[in-house]
């Protein structure tokens, strides 16, 4: 079971409070998150990333155990942590303003 | 003198039988506003969509209660929401906006080529007839229709074919801001981008030609005549007459009365030609309304004066329009589509600012006041008038 913890306008959107649970195969990456989260919740298609190429939008950001996955690529494994289900996958609206 | 004060409670009944329900679209939410026909006592509905950008809103000529809303967001991008039942309830629809066929290019800022981008909706137009089929502005610019009530978005991408290589963005982006549906002719419609200028279509949407001539962008251009290139800010007409279309332009009131084939400047005594929007009366084709912006570097009103200008002769003679609006330390911008008019009698005149204010007139524009005072910046206001 993974974890994914949405920002506040995307739990909004997607009309849940609190964590996501995703159970989701192995070999369980970034992109098959992201694309079982989609799934699940088809209103954050585009929101996440771009509708047609699937690009990390700009301002969002991936973060698990304390490291920065949003550059990484989509076939990226996700960390341990975050496979046993003990460490969530952050999704966030990056840091932008003054 | 005993008939025409028996006029006089029959209209008012009218008026208080009637309502109005104004859209508003902020920088931070939408927010819907309800009156009766009298127009004196208002509620405050909202922030809908708290926190994201709401671009506009607007509900259907054929179904009152159907509303369509652009909501966006720099992180989150663009979503488009629904209502069935004017603006209780709202469900996400459709937000893919895929340009068709081949990217092509439009110019860019340092003179070299640039591909098409999609941004943002920045404008959403309800067919007059047909509550599911909704044309949305995009930015960059391009025109989208969905006939499914927002499920599905297809573009016309003729449109870009009406020598978009030269198109480029203004300031604010390269936004296809607004959208005229011509009620005597369905596939006539015409749409304005900046900085572009004015298209029309004749054939529902698959080709476009540049409806440009007359306009004059002396400081803008290179060629001030150019076919297209000029910095429209909003067009506007009466239904009734939907071959004359008035204009305000970066610079300059215009009109034309050939459907665009033709423009002449109406900016007449106007203490300034600058400005965003531009209206008609409901019930009087000859009557427009404009505000007056300094200059475009310095997007507040003159003088510190917030003045409608209206013109009851098409264009040239101007009344400031004052009662009610703060005549002194005003800076303020009026944005584009934030202003509307409703279709009762007296027309409803409505506008909202960049310092949150919404102003209501119930006779015409000659006496304002404030419904709210204190809401984000407005980006758009649409009126609806409920029977």
């Amino acid at each position: 079971m993974i974890r994914v913890v949405l920002p506040a306008h995307l739990r909004t959107l997607a009309r849940v409070n609190g964590e996501v649970q995703l159970e989701s195969s192995a070999p369980i990456t970034l992109g098959s998150v992201l694309d079982e989260l989609e799934a699940r919740y088809p209103v954050l298609r585009g929101s996440i990333r771009d509708h047609v190429t699937l690009r990390r939008r700009p301002f969002v950001r991936f973060f698990a155990c304390e490291e920065d996955l949003s550059h990484e690529p989509p076939e990226t494994a996700l960390p341990q942590a975050v496979v046993s289900g003990s460490e969530p996958l952050l999704i966030i609206g990056a840091l932008a303003g003054g | 003198m005993k008939t025409k004060a028996k006029h006089k409670v029959t209209s008012k009944k009218k008026r208080s039988a009637s309502a109005v329900r104004l859209l508003v679209g902020t920088r931070k939410g939408a927010f819907i506003l309800n009156s009766d026909g009298t127009r004196k006592k208002w509620t405050v509905d909202g922030p809908h969509f708290a926190g994201w950008e709401m671009y506009h809103l607007k509900g259907s000529p054929a179904d009152p209660n159907r509303l369509y809303a652009s909501q966006t967001s720099g992180w989150f991008g663009q979503k488009i929401q629904r209502s069935d039942d004017g603006g209780k309830t709202w469900e996400p629809v459709g937000d893919k906006f895929a340009y068709e066929g081949t990217t092509t290019t439009h110019q860019w800022y340092d003179g070299t080529q640039h591909p098409w981008e999609f941004k943002r909706i920045w404008h959403l137009e309800p067919s007059l007839t047909d509550p599911d089929t909704v044309y949305a502005g995009a930015e960059d610019a391009a025109l989208f229709k969905t006939t499914d009530a927002g499920k599905t978005w297809q573009e016309f991408p003729g449109l870009r074919n009406a020598k978009g290589h030269l198109w480029q963005p203004g300031a604010g982006g390269m936004g296809l801001h607004t959208i005229l549906l011509d009620p005597s002719n369905p596939k006539r419609i015409f749409i304005a981008i900046s900085a572009a200028g004015v298209f029309r279509t004749e054939d529902g949407g698959q080709t476009w030609r540049p409806i440009n001539s007359g306009l004059k962008s002396p400081y803008q251009l290179p060629d001030p005549d150019a076919e297209v290139g000029h910095c429209v800010h909003r067009i506007a007409l009466h239904p009734s007459r939907p071959g004359v279309l008035f204009m305000q332009k970066h610079w300059d009131v215009m009109r034309s009365d050939n459907a665009g084939d033709s423009w002449h400047e109406v900016s007449g005594d106007l203490p300034t030609d600058f400005g965003f929007p531009i209206d008609v009366h409901a019930h009087e084709p000859e009557t427009i309304y404009v505000v007056p912006i300094k200059s475009d570097s310095e997007h507040f009103p003159l003088d510190g004066k917030l003045r409608v200008y209206r013109s009851r002769t098409g264009g040239n003679e101007w009344e400031p329009l004052t009662k009610g609006l703060p005549q002194r330390d005003c800076y303020v911008n009026i944005l584009r589509d934030a202003m509307a008019v409703d279709s009762l009698e007296p027309c409803g005149v409505y506008f909202g600012t960049t310092g949150g204010q919404v102003y209501a007139s119930a006779n015409g524009g000659n006496s304002w006041t404030a419904i709210v005072r204190d809401l984000p910046a407005v980006l758009s206001v649409e009126v609806q008038t409920l029977k």
